[in-house]
């Protein structure tokens, strides 16, 4: 299984296994990640699973849809280009590695 | 030790749960569920879940070793019998224990067909729990017939995902339109014109006189006169607040559970939170039946628990999906006596503003992510739009 590390907003790392198909918000609750909230726990509703994807892994954890797209412009921390919602990113092999940063609110 | 008993782990029960570990409570904590799964999201069940496109493990809230790891003792496919609050104590079929603070999370039960019209006939399904789905799942095939009874948010998403499993679906309403209690002629035209578009049989202003058949359903006659075959039926009524362990108590009950802002019950020691309580809300008694609503109270009865002694403020939102159509709702209309639309940027993007007089309620957001995170903002920050601008799309 690939491994993936939160980095929460204060800087704390959590490196955990990933089952692979589950999506990003998924493994963050399952492993209680702090900062991940996930209010309408992955129907990409509510914009409150909303974290920073490693660049590196852009091209792997595939094409931010429409209407992700236009929830992320409203998030309570400011959107970057590695913004994502984490409940439209699933887990695959090639995301061994990779680090999610959980902003500061959400 | 203290401890910190919740009955009921649904959403609210398990949030509240997780709160108090969150706040650093180190006393005991038991949360008891009287089915047999470990708390799990219940809104895919009318959706991905029914269809078979998440399995029973994605819809666990929280991971197996969640529970344990923080202490909480989580007993499940256990029934609470009785409460004593003259003794702090709850029973079990088997046991009993001593609690400081107890928590009513029992959630909400759906509202059945009386039996006298065929309510108890086999193949009749209600929709709350994974229980329920795995007894409809069997009967899900093309070529199948089903009758959805109900145009609220439940039928009309179980109507989506068993037409898009090559059911063949009727939905009946009895009022004159789907969505009536809950959303504005808009909305539901919105609604009634998907449907129609992908094949459901929506009948509205039409309503059930019985379901018939010797073993299990097999007709349904309708009020206008209309006799159906159906293979299998699902009642989407509506839910009635679980308050039955509450009234034996002897705890006052409106509409649900009456709390406090607190969250507080008519007992001391007793709160309530979620689907089952009614909370006092600018001057009126409110329950409202939404995830959000039930995490955020949840979580404010365990800060009070522990004697934060903070108000609850509700900020309601909502969504549905069905077929490929997200709706996302803001607030709570209720006495609205007007309604704005406005396009959205995408082809096919809407959404409808509910007002009183200028005061912005709530946005029925469909398809339209921009114009809900804006309406969100500004319900949660007690702002309210001309309802010019509104209709102008003067403001993004």
């Amino acid at each position: 299984m690939p491994t993936i590390t939160f980095i929460t907003a204060e800087g704390k790392e959590h490196a955990v296994t990933a089952e692979i198909g589950r999506s990003v918000m998924e493994i963050a609750l399952e492993k209680s990640i702090p900062g991940v909230v996930a209010e309408c726990n992955g129907s990409a509703a509510c914009a409150t699973c909303h974290c920073y994807f490693d660049p590196a892994y852009a091209d792997m954890i595939g094409a931010i849809g429409e209407h992700e797209s236009d929830m992320l412009d409203f998030t309570a921390s400011p959107r970057r280009p590695e913004s994502r919602l984490s409940c439209q990113v699933r887990i695959a092999d090639a995301l061994d590695g990779m680090t999610v940063r959980i902003p500061a609110m959400q | 030790m203290r401890h910190v008993v919740i009955i009921g782990a649904g959403q609210a029960g398990s949030s509240l749960a997780a709160k108090l570990r969150g706040l650093g409570f180190d006393g005991r904590v038991t949360l008891i569920g009287d089915e047999a799964h470990p708390p799990y999201q219940r809104p895919p069940l009318s959706k991905a879940y029914l269809t078979g496109k998440l399995d029973a493990d994605s819809l666990a809230l929280r991971g197996p070793s969640f529970y344990a790891e923080r202490g909480i003792d989580l007993r499940l496919a256990t029934k609470v019998t009785r409460i004593i609050p003259a003794k702090k104590r709850i029973e079990l079929s088997a046991e009993s224990l001593a609690y400081d603070d107890l928590v009513l999370a029992t959630g909400a039960t759906p509202i059945r067909l009386p039996a006298d019209i065929g309510g108890s006939l086999a193949n009749v399904f209600t929709l709350r729990t994974i229980a329920d789905v795995e007894e409809i799942t069997p009967h899900i095939g093309a070529g199948k017939r089903a009758l959805i009874i109900g145009g609220g948010y439940i039928g009309l998403e179980v109507a989506a995902a068993l037409s898009q499993s090559g059911v063949s679906v009727t939905l009946v309403e009895l009022q004159e339109r789907i969505l009536g209690r809950v959303a504005a002629a808009e909305t539901s035209a919105y609604f009634r014109s998907l449907h129609a578009e992908r094949g459901v049989r929506l009948v509205e202003g039409v309503g059930l006189v019985s379901l018939e058949g010797e073993d299990r359903v097999r007709r349904a006659r309708l009020s206008d006169g209309s006799c159906i075959d159906v293979d299998f039926v699902i009642v989407g009524i509506g839910v009635r607040p679980s308050v039955a362990l509450a009234e034996a108590t002897g705890l006052a009950v409106e509409n649900g559970i009456c709390v406090d802002a607190l969250g507080r019950t008519s007992e001391a020691a007793i709160w309530a939170a979620g689907d089952c309580a009614s909370f006092l809300w600018d001057g009126r008694r409110l329950r409202i039946e939404s995830v959000p609503h039930a995490i955020d109270q949840a979580e404010t009865v365990a800060a009070n628990i522990l004697g934060a002694n903070r108000d609850y403020r509700p900020r309601p939102w909502f969504w549905s999906d069905q077929f490929d159509v997200k709706l996302q709702i803001a607030g709570l209309n209720t006495g609205y006596d007007r309604i704005v639309g406005r396009k959205g940027a995408k082809p096919g993007s809407c959404s409808y503003w509910y007002f009183a007089g200028e005061k912005l309620l709530a946005v029925d957001a469909i398809n339209d992510a921009r114009a809900y995170m804006t309406a969100k903002k500004l319900i949660d920050a007690g702002r309210s739009p001309s309802p010019l601008d509104v209709a102008d799309g003067v403001f993004t």
